[in-house]
């Protein structure tokens, strides 16, 4: 058994509470004290049915004003796997919970209405996810009961966003005609849509190869905390703990220590106190190196047959999440996995338009939500990957130095 | 294979954020209750940092109302381990701050907590306090951060949440602010059962089926002791229970119950259709937002 972390993307229009409140109730995750509260709900609201979005509005704001303002985490899970869903809002001004659900998804579920089709939020979505890199996608034609189910309205919607997702480089898409209000290939395939052969979307999720998305060819280990007991027994013990962004890492592999560049090889490995021939990403393990130098928080130890970049001015697409607007020339704090380092945003080349992914021409500040080119310079080396090439060695915030607030996401290019 | 099975990758990410706690704060401290969530976040701490100590206290904020078997484990857990155990008593805070006891037939301190535990938060200028919340549990939990940023009252604003991303969490704060860490945000309650059955993690004997004379009352069957009141009328009975979650013996209610195994209460909790909150705690059903409103408050 694993674990599969999708986001859902799609406004409360496109039934995207909806679709979330059904995957729990159908694959029985919810409780019956849940739906009694909901129940009472939808009654005092003189609606029909139960409302199975309720299920997802979590805050008294939302309730009282039908909508959904942050990323809200739920869990279910089948005899194959534990799911965790980042329920972000599909509105344009919440670009920044939407990419806060990417970050760290393997799977976005994206909402078609099938009454109205690929849309401007459709395609801002798919954009926002091929950005954020995500591998998977699984687009959901919602509403199939409003169009009769019509396989022709289907298929071509299929064929717009074919092309979409060719225009962006999103490989893994798989298509699912469903109904989430009535339920129809949702968990259980629906012979209302009997022409449809594929899966139902409980299936998809169930059986998508994750696996291969962990990179275990680029090895690398930020350290978090050096272990160091100093008492009689244990005075010369000496672990480096973190958590394995990438890579496989053994006893006796030449590792290089970064920025510093001192090698050195590794003598021992442990993962929960016991003693390992190795390890692999994403285990949290304790490191030891044959050698006693110098080795603290925010430094990375790499293997020597592999180095990430070291540099001090990084190309960053950056998506804007403060209110307050950023100005070229601004300092701000960078914060890469344990690595903070002040930085200067000297720079917006251009700003992207969500929604065609057009480059237009650069701002003198970048507002809420926006998506800009921007070129950083940072007052150390840095030590980072692509994030196209290593998500985990390439995601970055930017953190103002005065409010302590998370204002921007960073990805290396 | 290289492939990690969900409860390891589930482990792997409380150790990391155990870790960035450590590697951030100054004056961290660990919240201890007595419960399995707690236990099971000092089973993972010894994960994370043996063979070297804890770079935190465990804190106990004791309401007095606390089952006698979960101060017991308590007690004996700290010495075990050999790490500090830090105790305040909400009974002081109340005589000290001159604070009205709560009236009623189950008169809980639990909100009470909230002062006792931002008092504590200013002794030992604590600057993050390490939780065992879960986002399953409730639904304003559902929406906060792994790192939740508190002000200096303790409150938490759910609309100026900074956004998490990636696996990186910031907790810079300015002074008299704190941050409220839960490095198992991401757990079910059905995750922690499965993980205390697959490390062997002793618990409190009241999780465990057990005879006690308990009050019926509006469905739910609550422990017989000196914090609630009985009245005329009041059905009191014996039965075979356990309890599913380990709060104050006034607000928290046991289920009837067979389980006198890990493997007997894992089975209950898959058939089980009522969640683990709406079937155990009194607190959480005076309103539907009473989390979220106790949250705002300063409270876990």
């Amino acid at each position: 058994m694993d674990i599969l972390r999708f986001i859902t993307a799609g406004s409360v229009d496109d039934g995207k509470s909806t679709l979330i409140g059904r995957l729990l109730y159908d694959s029985k995750s919810i409780m019956i004290d849940q739906l009694e509260a909901i129940e009472k709900q939808t009654k005092n609201k003189e609606e029909g049915e139960i409302d199975l979005a309720l299920l997802t509005d979590g805050l008294r704001a939302e309730r009282e004003q039908g909508i959904t303002i942050d990323v809200a985490y739920k869990y279910f899970a089948t005899p194959k796997r534990k799911f965790i869903i980042a329920d972000a809002p599909g509105h344009i001004q919440y670009t920044r919970n939407m990419v806060t659900g990417a970050s760290n998804a393997n799977l976005i579920i994206i909402l078609v209405d099938a009454r109205g089709g690929v849309v401007e939020q459709t395609r801002r979505h798919s954009i926002i996810a091929s950005l954020l890199g995500l591998r998977h996608v699984v687009v959901a034609v919602n509403k199939m009961d409003l169009v009769n189910n019509s396989q022709d309205v289907f298929n071509n919607i299929v064929i717009d966003y074919a092309n979409l997702a060719k225009s962006l480089g999103l490989e893994d898409v798989t298509y699912i005609p469903i109904s989430a209000l009535k339920g129809h290939n949702i968990v259980d395939k629906s012979d209302e849509i009997g022409w449809y052969e594929g899966p139902s979307l409980l299936e998809v999720l169930e059986n998508v190869q994750v696996q291969q998305d962990i990179d275990l060819e680029h090895a690398r280990f930020p350290v978090q905390y050096v272990i160091r007991p100093q008492t009689e027994d244990l005075h010369d013990y000496r672990g480096y703990a973190g958590k394995l962004v990438s890579g496989i890492y053994k006893k006796g592999d030449a590792v290089t220590v970064l920025p510093s560049g001192i090698t050195s090889t590794i003598s021992a490995i442990e993962t929960g106190g016991k003693q390992v021939e190795e390890a692999f990403a994403p285990q949290s393990i304790v490191l030891h190196l044959a050698d006693d130098i110098d080795i603290s928080r925010g430094d990375v130890i790499v293997k020597s047959t592999d180095l990430p970049q070291v540099e001090q001015e990084l190309e960053v697409l950056l998506c804007w999440m403060d209110s307050k607007p950023l100005t070229a020339g601004k300092k701000y704090l960078l914060q890469l996995n344990t690595t903070v380092v002040k930085s200067v945003v000297k720079e917006i080349e251009y700003k992207i338009d969500v929604n065609t992914l057009e480059q237009l021409a650069a701002p003198e500040q970048a507002a809420l939500n926006d998506i800009v080119k921007v070129v950083i310079k940072t007052a150390k080396p840095l030590v980072f990957d692509q994030y196209k090439k290593l998500r985990g060695n390439g995601g970055a915030i930017l953190i103002d130095e005065t409010s302590h607030v998370t204002v921007g996401a960073c990805m290396i290019q | 294979m290289y492939e990690l099975d969900y409860l390891d990758q589930l482990e792997s990410e409380a150790i990391h954020i155990f870790r960035e706690v450590a590697g951030q704060f100054e004056r961290p401290a660990l919240l201890f209750s007595g419960g399995k969530d707690s236990i099971t976040l000092v089973h993972l701490a010894l994960k994370a940092f043996r063979p070297g100590k804890f770079p935190f206290p465990l804190v106990h904020i004791d309401t007095g109302h606390n089952f006698p078997e979960a101060l017991e484990y308590r007690d004996r857990l700290a010495a075990q381990i050999d790490e500090k155990l830090i105790v305040r008593n909400v009974g002081d805070t109340i005589k000290a701050k001159g604070l009205t006891e709560p009236k009623g037939k189950f008169a809980s301190r639990n909100a009470l907590q909230t002062f006792t535990l931002l008092d504590t938060i200013e002794e030992f200028e604590f600057d993050a306090c390490i939780g065992g919340a879960r986002r399953d549990e409730e639904k304003a939990r559902a929406k906060e951060r792994i790192f939740s940023v508190r002000d200096e009252f303790g409150q938490w604003d759910p609309k100026r949440q900074r956004p998490e991303l990636w696996n990186t969490y910031n907790g810079r704060i300015s002074k008299g602010e704190n941050v409220r860490v839960f490095p198992i945000s991401n757990w079910t309650e059905l995750d922690i059962w499965n993980y205390i059955r697959r490390e062997k993690i002793e618990l409190p004997s009241i999780y465990f089926a057990h005879e006690r004379e308990v009050l019926e009352h509006e469905g739910q069957l609550v422990a017989i002791s000196d914090f609630i009141t009985l009245e005329p009328g009041d059905s009191v009975v014996t039965k075979t229970v356990r309890y599913r979650t380990v709060g104050d013996m006034t607000c928290t209610a046991a289920v009837e119950s067979d389980a006198s195994d890990i493997d007997g209460i894992i089975k209950e909790i898959i058939a089980t259709k009522t969640s683990e909150r709406g079937e155990t705690r009194i607190d959480d059903r005076v309103s539907e937002a009473a989390m979220e409103d106790r949250k705002k408050n300063g409270y876990f």
